[in-house]
């Protein structure tokens, strides 16, 4: 059966690549918006106590609601396709991102704050020499947790219409079809782990040590 | 609201159903978790291992992962809980691990010196120590499995997945709403629970 | 000249808290140390974090270098004051060089004095540049850190200099010998420092002048012998303690004491020894006479066993004169 998987994949293998492609896009769309919108919005929030409290609460209660039910929620409001896909991809990339950005920015030492500003730095300058990147090994990490987040969630976009590899399971499921469910889950599996260890490299490169955040 | 009143025994089952997909899930993970966790705990090799092993199975989507139990197991609620249990693995061996290696050594000196054998150790000393650890570890496992079981409604496993899946079959955004809030609902619920017994636990403890 | 003056200084955090400092007036002459020192809460820092509009006064006027502060832009008043604090708070991210340059890079100095003056700095603070320069702030000790620190605050040569507490992290033997260090290094290059402490010691070795503060306020401001040897008022008393004779001993050098040599025998101690230490020479050796001696060992001068004990009353009317 698994071998029947894998020849399948390669004689269908034009359907198969744009499905990845559509995975992908989808995902690299939602994450990037999450990025451009969760790492300003985390440091507005880290000057403002209240914004603060305000925000994480929000952030924590929308990641109790199943990957599910966002994209389904996404349907009667902006209907099917990709559009509502990308949509409700930001919203699971963004806690972490939002997260993350607010907990490595207030876990940077007041201290070294502290001697930024009386050695005359103006408030922006400690924001983004000091900072931003004292930060960055956090932000990076939740990063990171959203990325594998938004494929996994693009694996649902399937059902709402959106495409993607999910459509081979969801498809293959429909007509019990193993071959089909296989020739999705196995490249969805590899996709994940692929871009999970890239990123884990890519950490390590970067900051040194391996660090992440819950 | 008009398909919620009319269908509360349904909303129940779904929610019983969930229920059991989530406690016998997180009950086998943990049987599992707790072996994987002790014998694991001071082996930095086998930890390492058993840490990547179980680590691979947390980034695969959930989708994904029942998908390949679907061959094997066919539908319903067998290929759904084999898909959650091997999902939590890698929180709970993680607590697990942690919290036995959060035993001060001077405690387990003391003990080894006042001749407690080697189950005794991990009975009376070890295991009440780490347990608030390995209870951080159940409720991150449980409020996790509570999510990803909404998606194991489309392998015929039932629970409270199944009326965000009609939802969106029927383009009924009420069932959708009502679906997921009472997801969210048990997921903070369960949250709320476990980390007062963990807070008294590490009460306890601290003294 | 008048470097630093602070006229009615008051702050309240907050209208139903009595001030963190009240009324408080001090002037810090130009090339100075002035050590402000007093128990925890006693608003010594508040104190210095005002001189540098990290804390704003609620009322009075801070006049450095002949300009009102509280007018001035407080960031590039800051760029003008140097400030060292005592964890250090070097960037963690940037290496000893970057560090260094924070100041002439914010002043956009050009690369390459930049670079001279970070070499400069490090070999002042006793630190070898080709070593340390690209060096991140964690593989350093916690005195070399500290130089760091004070080569970072010196980069723009800033007039003044203020300084929280910056030996309150390193361990005591080292303590000793980084004060010694840095008195050198501040003596040549002339600031104008706040030093900030709560070691009484250190205080006395540091300043030039010692400001003693209690709830907000100055209860005496004079040099460390003067604060020794008359001690205004019950709490300065108790604050400098029972050993303050020793402490003051401690200010002196034998230099300042000895006589002529005279062929006389007994234990020796370098030129430049306080008398202290000299005295705990004579004291353990039981010796009526004590020889100082240059680097090269040839007797300079010597000293009376008596002569540690003289005068000792008679350069404390003010002490008794408050008894009676």
């Amino acid at each position: 059966m698994l071998i029947e998987a894998l020849q399948w994949i390669p004689a269908n293998w034009p359907t198969v690549w744009t499905a990845l492609q559509q995975h992908l896009l989808m995902s690299a769309v939602a994450l990037g918006i999450a990025l451009v919108a969760g790492i300003p919005l985390g440091i507005v929030v880290t000057r403002s106590p209240r914004a603060a409290a305000l925000a994480i609460g929000a952030v924590n209660a929308l990641r109790t609601i199943p990957s599910i039910a966002i994209l389904a929620a996404a349907l009667p409001i902006l209907g099917i396709g990709f559009a509502p896909s990308v949509a409700a991809l930001v919203v699971l990339a963004m806690p972490p991102i939002l997260l993350n950005t607010y907990v490595g920015l207030s876990e940077v030492d007041p201290e070294v704050v502290d001697a930024a500003t009386g050695m005359g730095m103006t408030a922006r300058q400690t924001m983004w020499r000091i900072q931003i990147p004292l930060a960055a090994p956090a932000i990076f990490a939740g990063a990171r947790t959203a990325a594998i987040q938004v494929i996994s969630g693009a694996t649902l976009a399937s059902f709402i219409g959106g495409g993607g590899l999910g459509d081979f399971v969801t498809a293959g499921i429909a007509i019990m079809d193993m071959r089909r469910v296989l020739a999705g889950a196995i490249p969805i599996a590899l996709l994940a782990l692929g871009v999970e260890v890239g990123l884990a490299l890519t950490e390590r490169w970067i900051f040194g040590k391996p660090r992440r955040m819950p | 609201m008009r398909w919620t009143p009319t269908h509360i025994p349904d909303i129940l089952e779904a929610l019983g159903q969930h229920l059991l997909l989530v406690g016998l899930s997180v009950g086998i993970a943990f049987a599992i978790a707790l072996v994987l966790g002790i014998w694991s705990a001071r082996r930095p090799a086998v930890y390492a291992a058993v840490l990547a092993v179980t680590g691979a199975i947390f980034v695969i989507p959930s989708l994904a992962l029942f998908a390949l139990m679907i061959p094997f197991m066919g539908l319903g609620t067998k290929p759904a809980v084999a898909g959650l249990v091997a999902y939590c693995l890698l929180i709970l061996v993680r607590n697990v691990a942690t919290g036995m290696r959060a035993v001060p050594a001077d405690v387990l000196d003391a003990a080894l010196g006042m001749g407690y054998g080697r189950w005794g150790l991990l009975w009376r000393i070890e295991l009440p120590l780490a347990l608030p650890h390995i209870v951080a570890g159940i409720r991150l496992a449980t409020v996790t499995v509570i999510g990803i079981a909404t998606v194991a409604a489309y392998i015929n496993a039932g629970g409270l997945g199944a009326i965000i899946f009609a939802g969106i079959d029927q383009r009924y955004p009420e069932k959708i709403i009502v679906g997921g809030l009472l997801t969210s609902l048990l997921a903070i619920g369960a949250d709320f629970v476990l980390t007062r017994v963990e807070r008294r636990l590490r009460a306890d403890r601290s003294a | 000249m008048t470097m630093i003056l602070l006229d009615a200084v008051t702050k309240r955090f907050s209208p139903a808290l009595a001030p963190a400092v009240d009324e408080l007036s001090l002037v810090m002459g130009e090339g100075t140390t002035t050590a402000l020192i007093g128990p925890s809460g006693c608003g010594k820092t508040t104190t210095m974090r005002m001189i540098n509009r990290l804390i704003e006064p609620t009322s009075g006027r801070i006049v450095i270098a002949g300009e009102d502060v509280t007018r001035s832009d407080p960031v590039t008043l800051r760029r003008r004051i140097g400030y060292v604090i005592q964890q250090v708070g070097l960037f963690p991210h940037l290496t000893i060089a970057e560090n260094v340059a924070t100041v002439p890079q914010l002043l956009g100095w050009p690369e390459t004095r930049i670079r001279a003056r970070v070499d400069e700095l490090l070999a002042l603070v006793g630190l070898d540049p080709a070593t340390v320069r690209a060096r991140y702030p964690r593989q350093l000790s916690g005195g070399q850190r500290q130089r760091v620190g004070v080569a970072r605050a010196l980069a723009a040569d800033p007039p003044v200099m203020l300084m929280d507490e910056p030996f309150g992290a390193i361990d005591p033997i080292a303590r000793g010998r980084l004060q010694d260090e840095f008195k050198e290094i501040l003596r040549r290059v002339r600031k104008t420092v706040v030093i900030v402490t709560h070691d009484l010691d250190e205080a006395v070795k540091m300043g030039d002048f010692v400001a003693i503060m209690k709830d907000g306020r100055l209860v005496q401001h004079d040099t460390p012998d003067a604060i020794l040897a008359r001690p205004a008022g019950d709490f300065v008393r108790s604050f400098v303690g029972q050993d303050r004779a020793l402490r003051r001993l401690g200010l002196r050098r034998v230099d300042d004491v000895m006589t002529p040599p005279t062929g006389s025998r007994g234990p020796s101690v370098p030129r430049g020894t306080n008398l202290r230490d000299a005295l705990s020479v004579v004291l353990a050796e039981s010796a009526p006479v004590l020889i100082v001696v240059a680097a090269d060992g040839t007797p300079v001068g010597e000293i009376n066993r008596d002569a540690f004990f003289e005068g000792r009353s008679a350069e404390e009317p003010g002490g008794s004169g408050m008894r009676g």
